[in-house]
């Protein structure tokens, strides 16, 4: 067929917010979670854990359990075919402890039962026999016994350079959880021959398929991770929680197992954030320049490996904020103790580091009656510059300079109308006095790298496929709210030139790992596999076709349409996969120098505060940001991203802690675990900076990450500036201001 | 203890007989299998599994199922008909960023559909103050705010 062509812009390309493709679903209640699954003739499963941080396990009985009516099944570590441990980067966590019980809440057995009331009293009827041993619970004290999972040594430049302005500090962060809004959940269905096909909340279906089939000790072919509703993830599902036992008990029973942890044993059943205690010193000429920063950062891991190794990494290689120096020296411990299980979460290392370097950059700009913004100005690195920790030079874009300017011309509000009760710390409790209000600005700065680093062979598979109603791209990364599905669409879009594309999420037996959406990297990596294959499959097409332009109605030659889509696929659909990598990242030496990142983004923070200092209230009044993007490739779904950064990075800084007694945690429920609510909510005003990346697509930096890492130093420089208090650890609680 | 409970649910009759203890999420996620409804915290904290009980907005991880008898109950299922249109406040959560994850979104738009039931033109703050009791995780809650007030314009332009 042949006809002429008028061409029309792709709609729902990059650079326009478009809407999700999960949107519909998910506003009428049709959006399958793993909570939500159905299989006929499924059983219920549920965990008995530890009721102690440390000890040694006597006995299991396993007998009153088994006897119950409507129990099918009770699976112990000697019901474990394969490898007995798991782990992302270690496998060091037993599927069920057996001999020890290291953190309180370790799955010690599982059950499967004919409905879920009786699968929790099953577990509950498990008896376990515990010699209780102290817990190791104080980082410090593992760090001192040489408990440690990594520790990483940073020098650079010379030990004596030294300033004429010297500030010192020691800071603490307090363990955040993720807190996702939906909890674990996951349905395994056996296959009938010896396999079994998983559906359970994830954030890397390839990493979850190797721990698995190793631990069932059956062949990889034989399990199949398979996407599904996650309901958030923030990090807590990087780590496998219940994948392993609901296969187990599946292939055990024979029939179909699901399992849904309610928030209390979510809680217990992921990994947090990790825990910091830092000591800082820092110096610097009388003009602001810094001289020489020296850090020691201790990060509690708990009792398992996880993924500490890499997020003390991240705390000791960005210990230093994205600032020039050429004289550090660092020292990161991920310490092992009994506490429960520390890995993933958004900001990964950057977050507690964070907190250090900016709460020192204050301190600095005090000590020299300086404004806050203009010693981080002075100090900005920027591309070209070698990273102060590792010496890496910066290749790509890193427009630090300019998101301090950017953010300091956004307009600072005026104070705020006191009449309306709502606008008081405190608020409708009628608790503050309007006369006590004291307003407060804080800011700070923070650095990220993005995608995966320190020599990691980050790759990712996706392909695209050619059909006569469009494109169809295929990926087993996992969307877990962050809008993934709609930025390829808009990727393929722009690149193949065609409307109408599909954005299929498929399992692991069907394509190649698409690596983790975690570390900003999804964007970059599947939005780059993405891109290359759109690219590739359009070359190819037309250099077959001899065409030079590629639409909805065909391969276009000088205006005229030379084959159909219908007839490009007339002897079946087209399909281009490729493996996406970015540049190579390389480990450190042993002063920790080399270039372990393959590309950062910048962002920078302002907090204005009203604080009741009578009773430690303290009201978020606005968090204005300006970040490092790249290229904006979808603006509503980057300001979704900035906005809900922003709020947990408030929840870091005034309320998210775990409290812990001895390993124990204390606050596991939404009523004492606190998270902001709207009232809690600041206005945001956010400026995008754009200077295209290295090799994102299109120039587009990952942006899930930078939201959250500065802006906890912000919201607590700015309680600092509104009382004078010196205010060491976030969360900053009312106490801390009452009495400090 | 069981009994025979019957409510309106989404313009339809329903009847069942259930254990009394039961809460109406309960029974509508494991009995009825209207899976649209959430589970957030089962404490009445997070707001995940809000529906209408007689147009009042409530916390259905807490609403004793035997106190649905004899009223209306509303979920998420009921504002969209398949092939018909998605309600104003459906289309403006889709259109102004107001779901990312998606997992406290029903619950939300519940929240929403009985707060603009009854202040079809609320001011920001009314929003963030009637919405109180809603947990978000993803999104900040700006733009649920945002999709809130672009609910209100939409049903201010075109009257149900």
């Amino acid at each position: 067929m042949t006809g002429t062509t008028v061409k029309v812009p792709v709609r729902g390309g990059v650079g326009e917010s478009t809407m999700r493709p999960d949107g519909i679903p998910k506003v009428t209640g049709n959006f399958a979670f793993a909570s939500d699954l159905y299989a006929d003739g499924m059983l219920w499963g549920a965990t008995r854990r530890s009721p102690v941080a440390h000890g040694r396990i006597r006995r299991v009985d396993i007998g009153a359990a088994l006897a119950m009516p409507g129990v099918v099944a009770v699976l112990t570590q000697a019901d474990t075919a394969g490898r007995r441990t798991f782990g992302l980067e270690e496998a060091d966590q037993p599927v069920l402890a057996a001999g020890a019980v290291r953190f309180w809440g370790e799955p010690i057995a599982v059950v499967a039962a004919h409905d879920p009331d009786t699968a929790r009293r099953a577990a509950a009827a498990i008896g376990v026999d515990i010699e209780e041993l102290p817990p190791l619970s104080d980082p410090e004290v593992a760090v001192e016994q040489g408990s440690v999972v990594r520790h990483i040594r940073i020098r650079r430049g010379e030990p004596d350079a030294s300033g004429a302005v010297v500030v010192e500090g020691y800071y603490e962060v307090g363990q955040q959880d993720q807190a996702p809004l939906g909890t674990e959940a996951g349905l395994a269905i056996p296959d009938g021959e010896g396999g079994v096909d998983l559906w359970a909340v994830s954030q890397w279906l390839h990493a979850d398929h190797e721990q698995i089939h190793l631990s069932l000790g059956v062949a990889p072919d034989q399990v199949r991770c398979h996407p599904v509703g996650v309901g958030g993830a923030f990090g807590s599902r990087e780590d496998m929680s219940m994948h392993i036992h609901l296969c187990m008990l599946a292939l055990r029973t024979g029939r179909p197992v699901k399992m849904v942890y309610d928030r209390a044993e979510s809680f217990t059943g992921h990994v947090h954030r990790h825990p910091a205690r830092m000591w800082y010193r820092h110096e610097a000429n009388e003009d602001g320049a810094l001289v020489k920063v020296e850090a020691k950062i201790i990060l509690d891991g708990g009792a398992y490996a996880s993924t500490t190794s890499a997020v003390i990494a991240n705390a000791a290689y960005f210990a230093v904020g994205p600032y020039r120096v050429d004289n550090v020296s660092v020292d990161g411990y991920g310490a092992r103790t009994n506490n429960p299980p520390a890995g993933a979460m958004r900001g990964f290392g950057a977050v507690q580091a964070c907190f250090g370097h900016e709460s020192q950059m204050d301190r600095l700009a005090a000590r020299l009656e300086m404004d806050p913004l203009e010693l981080r100005r002075r100090n900005a690195l920027g591309s070209g510059d070698p990273n102060a920790t590792t010496g890496q030079i910066i290749e790509g874009s890193l427009p630090t300079v300019r998101v301090i300017d950017e953010l300091a011309a956004i307009p600072v509000p005026d104070p705020a109308d006191p009449a309306d009760v709502r606008n008081r710390p405190g608020g409708t409790g009628l608790t503050t006095d309007p006369g006590d209000i004291r307003r407060g600005i804080g800011y700070a700065l923070s650095i990220k790298n993005l995608a995966f680093s320190e020599a990691f062979d980050d790759s990712c598979e996706a392909s695209v496929i050619l059909t006569p109603m469009g494109a169809e791209v295929r990926t087993a990364a996992c969307e877990v709210g962050q809008g993934l599905a709609m930025v390829c669409q808009q990727i393929a879009r722009t690149a193949l030139g065609l409307n109408h594309v599909a954005v299929v999420f498929t399992d692991t037996s069907e394509i190649g790992s698409a690596g983790s959406t975690s570390a900003s990297r999804q964007t970059q990596m599947t939005g780059g596999a993405v891109l290359k294959a759109c690219e590739e499959l359009r070359d190819r097409i037309l250099t077959e076709h001899g065409g030079d332009d590629l639409t909805d109605d065909g391969v276009v030659r000088g205006g005229e349409v030379v084959a159909t889509l219908a007839e490009l696929c007339a002897s079946g659909p087209i399909e281009h996969r490729v493996v996406f990598r970015h540049p190579e990242t390389f480990s450190t030496d042993e002063n920790g120098q080399g270039a372990p990142h393959a590309d950062f983004a910048v962002a920078a923070h302002r907090a204005v505060v009203d604080v009741d200092p009578e009773l430690g209230l303290v009201r978020v009044v606005r968090v204005d940001t300006a970040q490092d993007v790249g290229t904006a490739l979808n603006p509503m779904s980057i300001r979704g991203q900035i906005e809900g950064g922003i709020m947990q990075g408030l929840g870091l800084a005034v309320m998210e802690e775990l409290v812990l007694d001895e390993g124990r945690m204390l606050n596991a429920n939404f009523t004492d675990y606190l998270l902001p609510t709207f009232a809690d909510a600041p206005d945001v005003e956010c400026r995008l900076v754009e200077e295209p990346g290295l090799w994102g697509p299109f120039g587009a930096k990952g942006v899930g990450e930078p939201p959250t890492i500065s802006s906890t130093p912000a919201v607590v420089a700015a309680i600092r500036d509104a009382t004078g208090l010196e205010l060491i650890r976030a969360p900053v609680r009312p106490e801390h201001i009452v009495l400090p | 203890m069981r009994e025979e409970v019957a409510f309106r649910l989404n313009g339809h009759d329903v009847a069942v007989e259930v254990d009394v203890h039961r809460t109406l999420l309960d029974v509508l996620r494991d009995v009825l299998g209207e899976m649209g409804t959430k589970e957030g915290c089962g404490e009445g904290e997070c707001g995940a599994c809000t529906v209408l009980v007689d147009d009042a907005a409530v916390v259905s991880c807490l609403y004793p199922v035997c106190e649905a008898d004899g009223t209306s109950v509303t979920t998420v299922e009921g504002l969209f008909e398949p092939g018909g249109e998605l309600s104003p406040v459906q289309t403006a959560y889709l259109e102004f960023g107001g779901t990312q994850c998606g997992f406290c979104t029903p619950g939300m738009i519940m929240a929403s559909v009985a707060l603009l039931a009854e202040n079809p033109d609320p001011s920001e703050e009314e929003i963030r103050y009637a919405l109180t009791g809603n947990l978000c995780r993803c999104t900040g809650y700006v733009q649920i705010v945002e999709s809130v007030r672009a609910a209100a314009e939409l049903m201010m332009e075109r009257p149900a």
